[in-house]
């Protein structure tokens, strides 16, 4: 008879980003003190205001406890055995692409992150963060041309300080949590947006985090800023190489809408999950919210996490301003040793703010995958509303879904729907879909995609093939 | 329809195979030609499903010994999807419900890949629409059931109709039909049979699994095999079925026990 793959087989897919670029980097010594707060912040000769920021967050972070709420088991991590700065040795921000090491723009290649002027994505601005640091960004100039502000971080602090003291912190603030209060202390790049009032950003914006270091951990910040009417979609990608050691990745997102802006904030993440026994991957702590300040106001998370060892991620929305809404739209795919602790909360302060979770979680292998969200409604949301649907698929008999839904309403008018299932791809459907002339891994796809079709209906058209492809890679295997 | 020089479709001989170590079939041999309807008739527990899953390629079975010629090629070598893409169709007793995936656009990967097979172009979604609703028409199903995801919420009758839409779509040489009318009332019966009647041709062969009479009223048979114990007993003519009808199964126990006491060499 003939031998037909197991669903095992099929999602035990090689990392394709597994590389790692030889280049030479400048580190600091392993260990985290207050005198390496200040090395961070000189090395990025950083106004006052800012190395106090970093300071006071340090000074609470000392006094915090790691979260162990999730369902989520890892050894203890040292902290103190890790670099919290790595740059290739290129210091100064190149003024043109030509003046990048040719050995960066070749990883990016590699990727499928084109950068030079030639080959670069026709409608996406890029940004390009290698280990702490930005290398390149596309597109500047003609987003300058809009008033639309896109650089790395760093480089806003030196151009824009003003704009970064005024919103740095104010939705993350900086003893928010353990892993936010880390990452305020010791950040070190990522990606600054601002849309100035009344612009609707003429492309999409990204940003590609790529992690080539073994034992330096990774802290971007990212800051969205979108004035009143403005509006902007912008969309992160990540990927690191395969180490036998697990990499720290504790990063900060904050989004502020003000009257009648929007921003559309999507994630492909695939950082190294590990490999089949559950040895090496990115821990992924990431703190992420959204703050629709103003009135109209509109904010949507979509994220598809198919990467990391560890995923502990809930973007957020605080629906402050009248009439203001909240998506977050997510797939979750772990496999093998795999675990992920993910969902949202949605703060419903202003009234008539209304909600929508739309959460997709797979589970293959041996992994563990959580749904874990928070509906507030306070006093004064008077008319909130929320639809949550939390759905799980279970692939092969080893692995776990949950599902953990917290309500809290303070409103008794207000509208909260919660919908779950739970389902498992079984042989009896894939021989059916094969006994169809289906083949065995076009099944599987073809049943993961109309799961996680809500989801993907979501992502920018660009990124939307990628998703469904990346989710195919994910599940492809040793077929035929 | 007999014609002893048409060509064979399905050549299955001393076919063995065994589920989770304990063997189903024990020693099946059948040979179906062109233009021919045989009928598999036997108890709960005889193999009949178990023949069926076994030519369609389902991975819980091994064969584990006999062969199976399909076209002139070894069939047991063949994944399950090639063994569909080629014209072997297996309409299940059990339809298994697929929730997300549309049940227009299943049909319609289905029916481009057996038409790659044959050679034939791609259809594209429009004209695969017009396709599928004039074929909807055998089975005088509801456009509607399109929409829906693969049999999800589908009642039993529906379940075995789509079954039929799909092999009306998929034009197979060799239909395996596991039980088709279990479950159906007389009206989805008459409608099932008449489906599959007006399918069945002088180039395709039709192999029905069945326990009753009853499908056989509607659908004749040329040939009529009674299955008991992974083997097949006996093979007659459509009155074989009748003759099962009035007598029951009872008389197939006495010949299995004689059979246990001296193997049957089974022609």
């Amino acid at each position: 008879m003939a031998s037909t793959a197991s669903v095992g087989d099929l999602v035990s897919q090689p990392y394709k980003y597994g590389f790692v670029t030889d280049i030479e980097t400048e580190k600091i010594a392993k260990g985290l003190s207050e005198d390496v707060v200040r090395l961070i912040s000189a090395k990025k000769e950083e106004p006052a205001f800012l190395l106090e920021f970093r300071l006071r967050a340090f000074r609470h972070w000392l006094q915090m406890q790691e979260p162990d709420w999730a369902a989520l088991g890892h050894p203890p991590i040292d902290y103190q055995d890790i670099i919290y700065y790595a740059a290739p040795k290129q210091q100064e921000k190149k003024a043109s692409l030509d003046e990048v090491d040719p050995k960066l723009l070749e990883t990016f290649d590699k990727l499928g992150i084109p950068l030079s002027e030639q080959k670069r994505l026709s409608n996406v601005a890029v940004d390009a963060v290698f280990d702490s640091v930005s290398i390149a960004t596309t597109y500047k100039e003609k987003l300058a041309e809009h008033g639309v502000i896109f650089c790395s971080i760093s480089e806003a602090v030196k151009e824009h300080p003003e704009l970064i003291e005024r919103y740095l912190g104010t939705v993350v603030p900086a003893n928010d949590n353990f892993f936010a209060a880390l990452n305020s202390a010791v950040f070190s790049d990522g990606s600054f947006v601002f849309i100035p009032k009344g612009v609707e950003c003429p492309m999409e914006l990204s940003t590609y985090f790529r992690i080539n270091s073994g034992d330096t951990g990774q802290f971007e910040r990212t800051l969205i800023v979108a004035e009143v009417g403005a509006s902007v979609s912008y969309l992160e990608g990540c990927t690191a190489p395969m180490f036998d050691t697990n990499q720290l990745h504790a990063a900060v997102v904050e989004l502020v809408a003000l009257d009648d802006a929007s921003i559309k904030y999507s994630t492909v993440q695939n950082w190294y999950a590990g490999d089949e026994n559950g040895k090496g991957g990115i821990y992924n702590f990431v703190t992420k919210r959204g703050q629709c300040r103003g009135a109209r106001s509109h904010i949507s998370w979509t994220q598809v996490e198919t990467g990391s060892a560890i995923t502990w991620k809930y973007p957020s929305c605080v629906l402050q301003g009248a009439d203001s809404v909240g998506e977050f739209y997510s797939v979750a795919l772990t496999n093998n040793r795999q675990q992920a602790d993910t969902g949202t909360k949605m703060i419903h302060v202003g009234p008539r703010t209304r909600s929508t979770i739309v959460s997709k979680g797979i589970s293959a292998g041996h992994s563990a995958n959580s749904y874990r969200g928070l509906v507030q409604i306070g006093p004064k949301a008077v008319g909130a509303r929320n639809y949550s649907q939390c759905d799980s698929m279970l692939i092969g008999d080893q692995a776990a879904a949950n599902t953990y839904p917290y309500i809290r309403s303070q409103q008794p008018e207000a509208s909260i729907e919660h919908e779950a299932s739970t389902s498992r791809i079984s042989a009896d459907q894939l021989f059916y879909l094969q006994s169809r002339g289906i083949g065995f891994e076009e099944a599987v796809s073809m049943m993961v995609s109309g799961f996680c079709r809500d989801v993907f209906n979501q992502l920018p058209m660009e990124f939307a093939a990628e998703a469904d492809k990346l989710l195919a890679l994910k599940l492809e295997g040793s077929v035929g | 329809m007999i014609r002893p020089d048409a060509p064979v479709l399905l050549e299955i001989d001393d076919l063995r195979a065994s589920v989770e170590d304990q063997p189903i079939l024990k020693g099946v041999s059948l040979t179906i030609r062109a233009g021919e309807i045989h009928a598999v008739m036997g108890r709960n527990g005889s193999g009949k499903s178990t023949l069926s899953k076994v030519l369609a390629g389902h991975p819980a079975y091994a064969v584990t010994g006999g062969r199976v010629r399909y076209r002139g090629e070894d069939l047991l070598a063949l994944e399950p999807e090639e063994r569909a893409r080629t014209g072997l169709f297996l309409g299940f007793q059990y339809p298994v419900e697929i929730p997300g995936v549309s049940n227009l656009e299943f049909l319609r990967v289905a029916t481009n890949a057996r038409r790659a097979c044959k050679g034939e172009e791609e259809l594209d979604t429009f004209a695969f629409e017009d396709l599928v609703h004039e074929r909807l028409k055998v089975v005088q199903m509801d456009p509607a059931f399109l929409e829906r995801s693969v049999n999800e919420g589908f009642s039993g009758g529906e379940k075995k109709r789509n079954e039929i839409l799909q092999m009306a779509l998929l034009d197979p040489l060799v239909a395996i039909l596991d039980e088709t009318d279990s479950g159906l009332d007389i009206d989805a019966l008459r409608i099932v049979a008449g489906g599959v009647n007006h399918l069945a041709s002088a180039d395709n062969a039709t192999l029905l699994i069945t326990h009753y009479q009853r499908l056989l009223d509607a659908i004749t048979p040329d040939y009529v095999h009674v299955m008991a114990s992974g083997r097949i007993l006996r093979t007659g003519g459509k009155e074989l079925a009748l003759e099962l009808e009035e007598r029951g199964y009872d008389w197939v126990d006495a010949e299995l026990a004689a059979a246990d006491r001296a193997p049957v060499e089974v022609a």
